[in-house]
């Protein structure tokens, strides 16, 4: 039936973006094709046969870990799930635009590890926290956050997200990945903290307009605009935009 | 050379290694009051843990309630065929339940039973349903909670991309370490008063592997150049299912959780096969009996068409599937066309974890160089011959924590200031590592590496053979005289160039690779993971021993070590236990 596993069945032109802050082009490899190949296995490819200092990040090669982020023909992807079945003979790789980039497809991402530090960590009520009885959840309410927990830090939404790639307003938006984290605390059974001042100031939730296009790229399918980032804007909405509370505050003298 | 420059950094506690283990040693240490410096290979919260998928195992007892700590020991000590550290088996059977439920209180969150406590899953050689987990991605919680918990606590620093290639020992203590920034090739030079491993095993070493590129067994490596013993090393273990078709995906995990929720295994004539080689336990059996039973169909051609069996759970309903198997079912879908809930998956055995490492103390994880410890994979003792799935995730928390603590301690016992590194040292380290950059016509690393996973695939296989090991050793000690005056492929430049990188890490895997062949030859018996077709049996004098492999001017020598015998109780609950002991082939 098939090949046998090492027999490459054709070739592909790989076009990688090679370079560092200062310059760089799109060099082309030859690469042999074998059968169920995927993106990340021909740039590594690369790096062991034809140019052993291409720099390229990746870890588990299952979609895990959330590491081998590039735009791949122009869309942002992890290299370890997208099969070269799924383009003609050439491929472009390029690194993700929306960071500073180091090297070759190596871009610096620190920037969402420094935010990361920035939102208040799960906080349980106090009497949680003291009782030597082990906790009791309902599957329903673990069901809510199990899939922003899902997230792999692979930073794609970050890179697509046009607050973040056109405008680089990283002072001012979190980005959506950092949305679905600060869902995945807000809506945790156990968690009491309110993170609406947060939302409303540093996190900027008010400067996503929807457009979805963090939803569309996520590898762990993620609904992150439907389920994270728009209920979270209602709650925010609530807490400083109700009118009637808005007229409410206005009679106590409030602003 | 010109005289090396490097920044230098001080900390009381340096964690080698950012996967579970480094991250709850980090936070018990700085909970104990030193400060803490993390430096990992990767980003933050990439590690192997990750891709952990089945559970943790715990003996909570929230869905059987006949299961017990003592059960739990008893599990894993005829697991691992009774060579296991029986005092680190008791430390983690005893303390995993309360360092489960410590992470919830951090905010993990398990899949529930139906009264609300955390669920358990049944799992391989597990007695009773025991591994918490949440879907198939129990190590993505797990490391995402203690990455969470760990940049929160006060005292804790990060350093990420960075690699540790030199131990530093000052009048026999360890004083800290050489390390380079993976970005730009700059030099760290780091000043602690303890220094915890939790770097992770070797299986970089094998072609056909579950682990990463970052699997090269440093923390071993690094550990037995400063001195400290390493045990067990033979024993590497053979995960039963890793994907095998298309050829690029061959090697990646497929989750034992996929047996668990009750997947059957079959040969290409449809026949359930585990009922010959364990009638009993069937496709729950230990990982090395199901591993070796898969190799034994594949060479006796009833394989599946890719060399492997069929692993089939098409007779649970397609919503449970996607609801307990969620990054498996997506796997098959995306890297292989396979809808599972639908097909059959193809599986053979893939490399998985070395049971073997660095030697410890059972109760600090203390190796046998003051101030160094060590934790998790890298560290050895408590899976012994073969590893319970589940029992990893478990010995991240406990021992994680137990080294951290330790650590601690032994900063506050020891009140003297860092002590001076000897600079004589360092700048021999460096030059080490610096050499292949100007090396232009030396060999490439990448190839030199694919040489060392082609040896050891060949030579030490599911089943080995006392002739073929020692042309490994022969193979890999040849491997290691052209790794001295290697190359880097091609570039010099230190940015961010994976051929340097590599360069180096071949280091450490020869050094593991040699101890496992070493110690493989001095183990005439089959006992776990290591089965030898020259001596099929168990040797009675043999399961009394552990082999200890360390560093003599004449190169590593092997030694065998009697095992300590186990108090009275502790022998009643392996006796009196349910758990079966695994049948053996013995023909």
């Amino acid at each position: 039936m098939s090949q046998p596993a090492d027999v490459a069945v054709s070739d592909l032109d790989l076009k990688i973006w090679r370079g560092d802050a200062n310059a760089g082009e799109l060099v082309s490899y030859r690469v042999p094709v074998r059968e169920g190949m995927v993106v990340l296995d021909a740039v590594l490819w690369v790096q062991a046969n034809l140019a052993a200092d291409l720099a390229v990040r990746w870890n588990c090669k299952a979609a895990k870990c959330g590491s081998c982020s590039a735009e791949i023909d122009g869309y942002p992807r992890l290299m370890c799930k997208t099969p070269i079945a799924e383009y003609g003979g050439s491929v472009t790789v390029r690194p993700m635009k929306a960071f500073p980039l180091i090297k070759d497809l190596v871009t610096d991402v620190s920037w969402n590890y420094e935010v990361n530090k920035q939102i208040p960590p799960f906080t349980a009520d106090e009497k949680d926290m003291t009782t030597s009885e082990p906790w009791r959840m309902q599957q329903k309410d673990v069901d809510r956050v199990l899939e922003f927990r899902k997230c792999i830090e692979c930073f794609l939404c970050q890179d697509v997200c046009h607050v973040l790639r056109n405008h680089d307003l990283k002072q001012q938006y979190y980005g959506p990945r950092f949305m679905v984290r600060i869902a995945s605390l807000e809506m945790h059974p156990k968690d009491v903290l309110d993170r609406r001042p947060l939302l409303k100031g540093a996190a900027g939730v008010g400067y996503c307009n929807i457009t979805k296009c963090c939803q569309e790229v996520c590898p762990e399918h993620i609904h992150i605009t439907d389920n994270a980032i728009i209920p979270l804007k209602e709650r925010m909405d609530d807490a400083y935009f109700d009118p009637i509370r808005a007229i409410a505050r206005r009679l106590k003298g409030n602003k | 050379m010109s005289p090396t420059s490097y920044e230098t950094v001080e900390t009381d506690v340096l964690v080698i290694g950012a996967g579970g283990a480094g991250l709850r040693a980090a936070i018990a240490a700085a909970e104990g009051g030193a400060s803490v410096l993390v430096v990992c290979k990767s980003l933050l919260g990439k590690a192997h843990t990750v891709m952990a998928e089945g559970g943790v195992a715990a003996a909570m007892h929230n869905v059987a309630y006949q299961d017990s700590w003592e059960v739990h020991f008893a599990d894993t000590m005829k697991g691992g065929k009774l060579i296991n550290d029986w005092q680190m088996a008791e430390l983690h059977a005893r303390e995993s339940p309360e360092r489960v439920l410590e992470l919830e209180r951090w905010g993990a969150v398990f899949d529930r039973t139906w009264q609300g406590r955390i669920h358990q899953r049944p799992f391989g050689a597990h007695t009773y349903p025991r591994l918490a987990h949440i879907g198939d991605r129990t190590g993505l919680e797990l490391i995402r909670t203690l990455q969470d918990r760990a940049v929160h606590t006060k005292g804790v620093d990060v350093h990420m991309e960075t690699t540790v290639f030199k131990l530093l020992k000052t009048d026999g203590k360890i004083s800290g370490a050489v390390a380079y920034r993976r970005a730009d090739g700059s030099l760290l030079l780091y000043r602690c008063r303890a220094l915890i491993l939790a770097s992770g095993g070797a299986g970089k070493m094998y072609r056909v592997t579950s682990n990463s590129w970052e699997s090269t067994g440093d923390g071993t490596a690094m550990a037995y150049d400063a001195g400290a013993e390493l045990r067990d090393m033979e024993m590497v273990q053979f995960h039963p299912t890793g994907m095998v078709w298309p050829a690029g995906v061959r090697g990646i995990l497929v989750t034992e959780g996929v047996r668990g929720e009750g997947g059957v295994l079959r040969n290409k004539e449809g026949e359930r096969f585990m009922e010959r080689y364990d009638h009993e336990r069937m496709e729950l059996s230990s990982r090395d009996v199901v591993a070796r039973a898969i190799n034994s169909e594949v060479l006796a051609g009833r394989g599946s068409p890719h060399g492997g069996a069929f692993l089939d759970i098409t007779h649970r309903k397609p919503d449970y599937i996607r609801t307990k198997l969620p990054s498996m079912y997506e796997q098959f879908l995306k890297l292989a066309n396979v809808d599972i809930t639908k097909q059959p998956m193809e599986v053979a055995p893939t490399i998985h974890y070395a049971m073997g490492g660095v030697r410890v103390d059972a109760e600090t994880g203390a190796a046998t160089v003051p101030g160094l410890y060590a934790a998790g994979e890298v560290a050895s003792g408590l899976h012994g011959a073969n590893r319970l799935g589940g029992n990893s995730l478990s010995d991240l928390l406990v021992f994680g924590k137990r080294a951290g603590d330790a650590a601690a301690e032994f900063v506050k016992a020891g009140s003297a200031p860092a002590a001076e590194v000897d600079g004589g040292e360092v700048d021999a380290a460096v030059a080490t590592l610096m050499a292949p950059l100007d090396r232009h016509g030396g060999e490439s690393p990448f190839k030199l590496m694919a040489e060392i996973q082609d040896t050891l695939s060949r030579y030490a296989p599911i089943v080995r053979e006392g002739g073929e090991l020692q042309a490994g050793l022969d193979q890999i000690l040849a491997i290691a005289e052209r790794a001295k005056t290697c190359g880097t492929g091609g570039s010099s430049t230190k940015a961010f160039n994976p051929g340097w990188h590599t360069a180096y890490d071949i280091r450490s895997m020869l050094v593991n690779a040699e101890a496992l062949f070493r110690s493989a030859i001095e183990r005439k018996e089959s006992r776990g993971a290591h089965a030898r077709s020259d001596f099929p049996k168990l040797d009675d004098e043999l399961g009394k021993v552990n082999f200890i492999a360390y560093h003599t001017d004449g190169g590593m020598k092997v030694r065998a070590e009697k095992i300590s015998e186990m108090p009275e109780y502790l022998r009643e609950a392996v006796q009196h236990s349910y758990a079966r002991y695994t049948p053996e082939e013995r023909e």
